[in-house]
This record gives structure tokens, C-alpha cells and sequence, in this order.
């Protein structure tokens, strides 16, 4: 069991890694790429000694593929990589989606399309937001900008998952997999052992036979199936998490999220000590997108900036949350290049005075 | 005729009593009797998972009376893997066709047999993609006609037929290899002791078991089923021996 209010000098990585097993992570399935590999390197020497599996699998594919079985028999199971290794990821993660299982998939983005770079970038937005994979589904994507919320959000990552049994994705990057805080562990509630027996397959003893899977020939029955799907998705959006800093007098949201959120909120101190109004929207769930939450800010006649570290892709979710009020401005930090507080002055200053 | 010969049989417990959709002469269905019979004689029923895969195969979930999980075309052995890690206490079974296992899936069945996972899987070669309609597989016979090998398979330019029974015997964490036929009662009764053999190492914990089972595609091999019979007997028999190419058993 996980000690309660330890206090440790990690990185974001350690912190998902730690946090997945304080969360009852019993697989682990991994493969070798950059800057996630902390994670499967930490799980290669902790998670046996509580019990848990660890396989390095001999791809992405295969990694992700051996999440559906560990799902399929109810253990809480995770997979990570990043860009490229995620791109392979999706055809099973589409698959865990119309098979209703649930997993988590850390992505610690790097730069791209292509083999890009090493460095952080949000440039798998769309990806991890939209389905990535084929077929009408979602993944409850959470974003830390934090080490400590790498710690708590991969906790509430497997509840979730079990929860909607569906895949639950982290999406962070370089920056806060890398970087080095200090983090609270918690005692973290004992997750049911009985978890999933209404649904998982464990031996057809006194009962009829279950069947996981995702095909749905006979007439109508993949409609009712997208149906249940899409009321699951409903459901997800009423509970959007997201960090407000400084707005209620702000005449300037900013609107980042994960690490780049976290420089924003930097650059946010900064010109609010020299007395502008701008503050920051930092959304937490990039799927369900708090769009609500965003709009209500709309209503009170603020004006919007959409800052990411990409070429404009979150931007797209912020303009259909306030479509029907304002619009907002985009600056896009190129991937290639890592960001400080400063580069942002200039586009928040810009935005602010409407030029 | 004044003999009247009266065929009884009680059906496994592990079967499903429902007809299948496999076309006339198709073994398929023999492979799944035997499955089923093994499981049930061996106790297993109750305790086994079994992973469905890609192909005219995929609805052996709805014959077999086991809880089961699907895997994507090729996946089936890393969807075993996890589900034997996730619940070592299980009995683990896979199904894979050729195209399946030996095209798409090629890196997944290298890999689970090399870790020694402790599964069992059955692979049905038929030497040509059955559900989507006859394409070449990588077990396609040189010369044989299929929908994209219409001159017949050149070796020269599409390599040769896969022997994948003598491949898997050779890594390091296979405890069972082996292949055997379908096409007649003598050859289906060895590949009922095979298949056991192959389930009897995952039992022992001594590793992957593997068994290729030889058997005929009439509709996609354009013949009647006794025709196709005999084609395994003349053409596959002859290029895909029969035997036992590893077995830990005999080893200890
Ligand atoms: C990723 C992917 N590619 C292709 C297919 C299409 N597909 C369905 S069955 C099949 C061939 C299966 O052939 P085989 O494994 O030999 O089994 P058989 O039908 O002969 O029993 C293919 C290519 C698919 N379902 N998924
Ligand atoms: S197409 Fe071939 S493999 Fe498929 S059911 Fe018909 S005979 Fe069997």
C-alpha cells in the first residue's frame, strides 16, 4: 500500500509510475522510446516486487495488443510511449474502445509528424482527442502540467477507466515527464478486488459464457453498440477538470494546457505584477473539453488567447466552446524549440490590446 | 442394408450446441470439436480463456462454451500474453489461421513462443486467406492459384510456402511443436493426442505449446471436399511434414 504524505524529489515519469502502482497496477506492457523510459525501466524493477507483471514487449502493437487481454480478465493495466510508439498503439486502442475495456496509455509527446525530435511538443492533440484510431470512439484524455499531477491524475486514470470501461489516456510531454519536483504521495483507496465481474472473463463456471469483443455483424447491432458508446461519452463531459488562475477581473483568458499551461501561468504572474489584466484557463481533461466552463467566461465579455506548443489543434475545441459568443486569437510555439515565460509576453500583450 | 448403425455421441461440455457457419468440407469445425472435447475431457471448461483472432475462425467464441476475448487480425498471441499475466491460474487459449499468424502476426507468434508464455495455441493452415476470399497466404503452396497469385505462387517472386511448426520448435521458450492433418479419421485421432500434448505443457508450466493442424479450404481451393482431401494428402503433407519437432516432455 502506497504510504500516505511521503514527500519526494522526482520526476514527472517516476511520479506516473509510482502513482500507477500506488493505484493497484497489476500489468505493465512497454516498449523503448524517447523521453519515456524511466517509466518502463521503473516498472522492470518495482512492479514485481508488489505482485505486478511487467512484459517489454517486442513492439507497440504487441504492447498495446496485451493490454486487451489484461483488460479483457479485469487487471488494471498500462501501457506508455510516445508519438511514434502511440501511432502504433491505436489500432488497439481502438479495439480496447469498442470492446469497452479499460487501460491507461501514457503518451509523452515529442516533437513531429514523422520521427520529428525528442523534445516536448502537443502536437498528438488531435490525435489523443479525437480517436487516433479507426471508428467512432473517444479516450478520456488527462493532461498534468505537473509532477504532482502526473502522481494524482494517473490514480484517477484507472478509476476513470474502470469506471466508463473505456481507455483513459495521459498526455504529457518532455517537459513534465523530465523535470524534477517534489511530490506528496497519498494513501490511495484500495481499488475492489471484485472490480469488473460483472464483465470480465475469468472462467465460465455456473453461468453463461462471456464474449469481449468489437465486432457487431447482425443487422443494427453496431448501431445500438455506437449508440451506447456516444451515451457514455455524454456522460463523460459533466465531469471536466480545470485550473483557473487569475480570471475573474481578467479582460485576457490565456488558454494552455499541461506543461505549456504551466510556463503560461508564469508569464500570466509575471504581467499581472506589472498590472495587466490577463489570466489563464488551464484545462485538465482535454477530452470530455471543458467547454462549458469556457463559455461561461465567454458570457462575462472576456476576450481569449489560445496558446500550444504546436500548430494550432486544441484551438479548434476553445472556438466551438465560445463559437456563439467570441472567438479566440492563436499563437502556436513552434515544436523544435522549448519555450520560456518570456516567449509568451509578446503574443499576450499583443492579444490583450486587440492588435 | 440390414445392419442399422446407430451414431451416438455425447457432446462435450465445452461445445455449444448450435450449428456453425464454416462452409461444406471446411476444418475448421473439426478443429474446434477437437478443442472442445480436449477441454472437457482434461477438466478445463471452466478454467480456460480462450483468445479468438482474424478470419473464418472468429466465431469460435459463439462454438466454444468459454469466456473468450477477441484479438485484432495478427494479435492474438500479445492478447494471450496479457490475459495469461493477468490471471497465471488460467488455462489460455488462441486460434489463429495462416494468414493470421504467419503474415500480420508474424512478429507476435515469434515473440510469445521465444518468452515461453505459458498458451497454448492452435493454428489452422489452410494455405490461403479463407474469410476474405482466397488471396495467397504465406503458406501458399509454389504453383498454387489463388485470387492474387493467379499464375500460381513463384517462388522467385513471392517466396516460398512458410513452414511454421519447424520455425517455432527452434525458440527458445517452445515446449511443444508440432505438426499434424485433418483429412482422415487416423490423422484426426494423432492430432487429438497432439493438441492434448501441447495443452498438457502449459499445464505443466514447461512453456508454449504450439500445434499447426493441416487442414482444406474447398471453397477457396475451387474443389469438392473429398478433392480437397486428398491435397492434403499429395501437395501439403508432402512440403509440410508431419511430426513432432519439439517436445520438453520427452526432454525430462
Ligand atoms: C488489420 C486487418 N487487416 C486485414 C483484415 C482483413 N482480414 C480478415 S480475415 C483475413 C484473412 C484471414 O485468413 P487466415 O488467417 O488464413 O484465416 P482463414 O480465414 O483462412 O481461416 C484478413 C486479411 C483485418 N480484419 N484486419
Ligand atoms: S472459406 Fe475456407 S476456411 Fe473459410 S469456412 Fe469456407 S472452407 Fe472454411
Amino acid at each position: 500500500m502506497a504510504k500516505n504524505g511521503e514527500k519526494l524529489f522526482i520526476k514527472g515519469n517516476e511520479a506516473i509510475s509510482r502513482g500507477a502502482i500506488a493505484a493497484g497496477l497489476k500489468c505493465y506492457f512497454g516498449y523503448p522510446i524517447t523521453p519515456q523510459n524511466d517509466i518502463p525501466e521503473y516498472m522492470s524493477a518495482e512492479l514485481p516486487k508488489v505482485g505486478g507483471e511487467f512484459v517489454q514487449a517486442e513492439s507497440e502493437v504487441a504492447a498495446a495488443n496485451m493490454l486487451i487481454g489484461a483488460a479483457a480478465a479485469g487487471s488494471r493495466c498500462m501501457t506508455s510511449s510516445s508519438s511514434p510508439g502511440v501511432s502504433l498503439k491505436q489500432e488497439a486502442i481502438s479495439y480496447l474502445a469498442g470492446s469497452q475495456l479499460p487501460a491507461v496509455i501514457v503518451n509523452m509527446n515529442r516533437g513531429g509528424p514523422g520521427l520529428g525530435d525528442i523534445g516536448p511538443s502537443q502536437g498528438d492533440y488531435f490525435q489523443a482527442t479525437k480517436g487516433g484510431g479507426h471508428g467512432d470512439y473517444r479516450t478520456l484524455v488527462l493532461a498534468p502540467g505537473t509532477c504532482q499531477e502526473c502522481y494524482d491524475l494517473v490514480i484517477e486514470a484507472f478509476d476513470l477507466a474502470f469506471k466508463y470501461r473505456n481507455p483513459v489516456m495521459i498526455l504529457g510531454d518532455a517537459i513534465v515527464g523530465q523535470m524534477k519536483e517534489p511530490v506528496i504521495t497519498r494513501e490511495v483507496k484500495e481499488h475492489d478486488a471484485a472490480e469488473g465481474t460483472e464483465w470480465r472473463i475469468e472462467g465460465a463456471k455456473d453461468r453463461d459464457h462471456r464474449i469481449i469483443k468489437s465486432l457487431f455483424l447482425t443487422e443494427g447491432s453496431l448501431a445500438g453498440h455506437n449508440q451506447a458508446l456516444q451515451a457514455k461519452y455524454d456522460d463523460m463531459a459533466k465531469s471536466t477538470k480545470q485550473e483557473l488562475f487569475e480570471t475573474e477581473d481578467a479582460e485576457l483568458i490565456v488558454v494552455a494546457y499541461g506543461s505549456i499551461g504551466r510556463i503560461v501561468k508564469s508569464t500570466v504572474r509575471k504581467l499581472r505584477a506589472q498590472g495587466h489584466k490577463v489570466g489563464l484557463f488551464r484545462p485538465i481533461t482535454l477530452y470530455p473539453f471543458p467547454s462549458e466552463e469556457l463559455n461561461k467566461l465567454a458570457k462575462q465579455g472576456k476576450k481569449f488567447l489560445t496558446i500550444e506548443h504546436n500548430l494550432g489543434q486544441m484551438v479548434e475545441d476553445v472556438r466551438l466552446s465560445i463559437r456563439t459568443i467570441t472567438d479566440s486569437d492563436f499563437f502556436g510555439f513552434m515544436p523544435g524549440n522549448l519555450p520560456t515565460p518570456d516567449d509568451f509576453e509578446e503574443p499576450i500583450l499583443k492579444s490583450l490590446g486587440g492588435k | 442394408m440390414s445392419e442399422q448403425e446407430i451414431l451416438a455421441f455425447d457432446k462435450a461440455d465445452a461445445i455449444v450446441d448450435v450449428p456453425t457457419h464454416y462452409c461444406p468440407g471446411c476444418q475448421h469445425g473439426v478443429a474446434h470439436r477437437l478443442a472442445g472435447e480436449l477441454l472437457s475431457e482434461m477438466g478445463l471448461t471452466e478454467d480456460t480463456l480462450l483468445v479468438t483472432s482474424i478470419g473464418c475462425s472468429v466465431f469460435l467464441y459463439n462454438y466454444l462454451n468459454v469466456d473468450s476475448v477477441e484479438a485484432p487480425h495478427g494479435r492474438a498471441p500479445a492478447v494471450a500474453t496479457g490475459v495469461k499475466r493477468a490471471r497465471k491460474d488460467k488455462f489460455v487459449l488462441s486460434y489463429q489461421g495462416d494468414g493470421d499468424l504467419a503474415s500480420i502476426g508474424m512478429a507476435e507468434i515469434m515473440h510469445i513462443a521465444n518468452r515461453g508464455e505459458k498458451v497454448s495455441i492452435i493454428f489452422v493452415n489452410n494455405t490461403v486467406y479463407g474469410m476474405t476470399g482466397g488471396q495467397m497466404a504465406p503458406t501458399t503452396m509454389e504453383g498454387q492459384k489463388t485470387t492474387t497469385s493467379p499464375n500460381g505462387r513463384d517462388p522467385m517472386k513471392e517466396g516460398q510456402a512458410i513452414r511454421m511448426a519447424e520455425i517455432i520448435a527452434q525458440l527458445g521458450g517452445t515446449a511443444y511443436s508440432a505438426r499434424v492433418a485433418l483429412n482422415n479419421v487416423k490423422n484426426i485421432r494423432k492430432a487429438k493426442k497432439a493438441m492434448k500434448k501441447a495443452f498438457e505443457v502449459q499445464q505443466k508450466g514447461l512453456g508454449f505449446g504450439f500445434i499447426e493442424l493441416l487442414a482444406t479450404c474447398p471453397t477457396n481451393w475451387r474443389m469438392t471436399p473429398i478433392q480437397a482431401n486428398e491435397r492434403v494428402e499429395s501437395e501439403m503433407i508432402p512440403y509440410f511434414p508431419l511430426g513432432v519437432y519439439k517436445d520438453a516432455t520427452a526432454e525430462d
